[in-house]
């Protein structure tokens, strides 16, 4: 059972990273699982086309949380166009954890969000 | 008092081939029975035979395999009747509970005007919920729901039924509370106020004995998959005198007994509501569904699933951060919903996987209840007369796991 879920992940769970949301964000968007209710809603502030700041208020199960955690330190500088390709193996790389095709919307929700969020606020 | 026969559990475990595999290595322990049964070795038989040695259409046929497709799809159509004690051209058979409350929704939506309402419980099923809440949108009524008080249970001193209530529509047993409402109580209130009195029967008819002449329902509805059936078989209950002045909702072959080329008169009742090839092999399937069932005695499954369940949420109360919905005993069985505090559904269902133990986790297809219940999803193991005593013990241990792996 304790091999699922790896100590790391559920720290991540425990305590994320980057929770929470920003104010005057250039981007914010809400997200829901409709398998579960999880829940997110995503903030970010961009310069120069990248990500200066972003938070993510994440609530739901380990994967979802921890997912949104630990995306939230990898994306941290990097450009939206990198971001809008960025897919489902890249964020199960980063889990590190064998994800079942049912939780697979839990893991990608956050980016999805995120994915969201950049083309419905920048029209990108 | 009637004499109650004790189920042979081991012996009826081997009718039902899944039941002995293994799942991560460990042996499997179904507890997800309200989402689907499990189907036993008949059942399945029913299927292949119909396939291997009389498949063909039914109705207008005159060969002998047609012939015989035919007599089977009838008989199934009384065998289900009077499982329910109703009769023969009162069942009409569907896919689901879901298309069994939408007909119902379509036909008697014909007479709702914007001065009507529909009163529905806060405990329902998406299926029973939103064909009313489209029908409302349609017509202008408004659709109002029976409260749940702090217990699960239906707040049956203030309901909004009046003088404008056209319909009153149910849930016999909640897929999430396990609650069984006082649907005879609410038949009359129904009645007095000349609404129509339809029952969701998709958690009570695979576990008690339901006759709808004694509950006093107008309508009932209920789904084959979730009683030892196949999946794509439901069926809908109507009193003959309400179903005989309906309209038919699917048009086309098999539902007609003229047509020319500016109009069409109906078939009788049930076939005007039973458009195109119906799933035969499905209704056939369920008729042996239902032998089974009656062979092992409807009284005894429900008192056998009633104690199990009973157990099962005295196991679950000795938890520790453990909030458990619905009634804690009474008027309630063969399900518990629960939360680990703190711990997601998902993540107590996913873990629970890893031991072999198949439970359901989300909102459960009752997101209004969910809002009431001040929760976003739940776990619920859901038992039925195959399942053990051992298999809630593992349950229990196994529930004591995952909040250690989330300490
Ligand atoms: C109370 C209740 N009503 C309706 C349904 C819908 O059944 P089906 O999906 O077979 O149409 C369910 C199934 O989960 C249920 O539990």
């Amino acid at each position: 059972m304790i091999d699922l879920y790896q100590e790391e992940l559920l720290d991540h769970y425990k305590n994320p990273r980057n929770f929470g949301t920003l104010s005057n964000p250039d981007i914010e968007f809400s997200d829901t699982n409709p398998l579960c209710g999880d829940e997110v809603k995503v903030t970010a502030k961009i310069i120069n086309g990248k990500i200066q700041e972003i938070k993510f208020d994440s609530r739901g199960c380990a994967i979802s949380v921890a997912a949104a955690s630990k995306l939230s330190e990898l994306l941290k500088n990097k450009s939206l166009s990198e971001i809008k390709k960025m897919d489902n193996k890249e964020v199960l790389e980063l889990l590190g954890v064998p994800i079942s095709p049912m939780r697979l919307k839990c893991a990608l929700l956050s980016l999805r969000a995120l994915q969201k969020g950049i083309y419905q606020n920048l029209g990108e | 008092m009637k004499q109650i026969k004790q189920l042979d559990i081991e012996k009826i475990r081997n009718d039902f081939p899944i039941l002995s595999q293994k799942v991560n290595g460990k042996n499997l322990i179904y507890l997800d029975n309200s989402a689907t049964s499990q189907k036993p070795q008949k059942v399945i038989d029913a299927i292949t035979e119909y396939y291997k040695s009389y498949n063909s259409n039914v109705h207008r046929a005159i060969h002998s395999l047609g012939e015989k497709a035919t007599l089977k799809f009838e008989e199934a159509h009384e065998k289900v009747a009077k499982f329910i004690n109703a009769e023969k051209e009162e069942i009409i058979f569907t896919r689901n509970t879901t298309e069994s409350l939408n007909l119902l929704a379509y036909s008697l939506g014909k007479n709702i005007t914007s001065k009507d309402n529909v009163v529905i419980t806060e405990m329902e099923h998406h299926s029973n919920i939103i064909p009313w809440q489209q029908l409302c949108k349609r017509t202008g009524a408004e659709l109002r729901y029976i409260k749940i008080d702090k217990e699960g249970k239906l707040d049956l001193k203030n309901t909004p039924i009046d003088n404008n209530t056209k319909i009153v529509s149910i849930a016999h047993v909640s897929n999430v509370l396990g609650t069984i409402n006082p649907v005879k109580e609410i038949a009359n209130i129904a009645h007095k106020n000349k609404a129509l009195f339809i029952v969701d029967g998709a958690q009570s008819v695979p576990h008690i004995k339901v006759d709808v002449k004694d509950i006093e329902v107008d309508f009932l509805a209920f789904s084959g998959h979730k009683m030892l059936g196949p999946t794509g078989i439901g069926v809908l209950y109507g009193k003959k005198e309400y179903l005989k002045k309906m309209n038919p909702v699917f048009f086309g072959g098999g539902m007609i007994s003229n047509v020319t080329k500016e109009d069409a008169q109906w078939a009788d009742i049930p076939n005007k509501f039973e458009a195109g090839t119906p799933n035969i092999e499905g209704a056939i399937a369920l008729a042996s569904a239902i032998e089974y069932l009656e062979n092992l005695g409807m009284d005894s499954i429900n008192s056998y699933v009633k104690d199990l369940t009973t157990y099962a949420m005295k196991k679950l109360l000795e938890l520790n951060n453990i909030t458990i919905y619905g009634p804690e005993n009474g008027d309630r069985t063969a399900l518990i919903s629960f939360n680990l505090i703190g711990i997601h559904p998902h993540d107590v269902a996913q873990l629970l996987d890893k031991e072999g133990i198949a439970v359901r986790a989300g909102h459960m297809c009752a997101k209004p209840l969910m809002q009431v219940m001040d929760t976003q999803s739940v776990c619920r193991a859901s038992f039925y007369f195959y399942n053990t005593k051992q298999e809630v013990d593992f349950l229990a241990d196994s529930l004591k796991k995952v909040q250690g792996v989330f300490k």
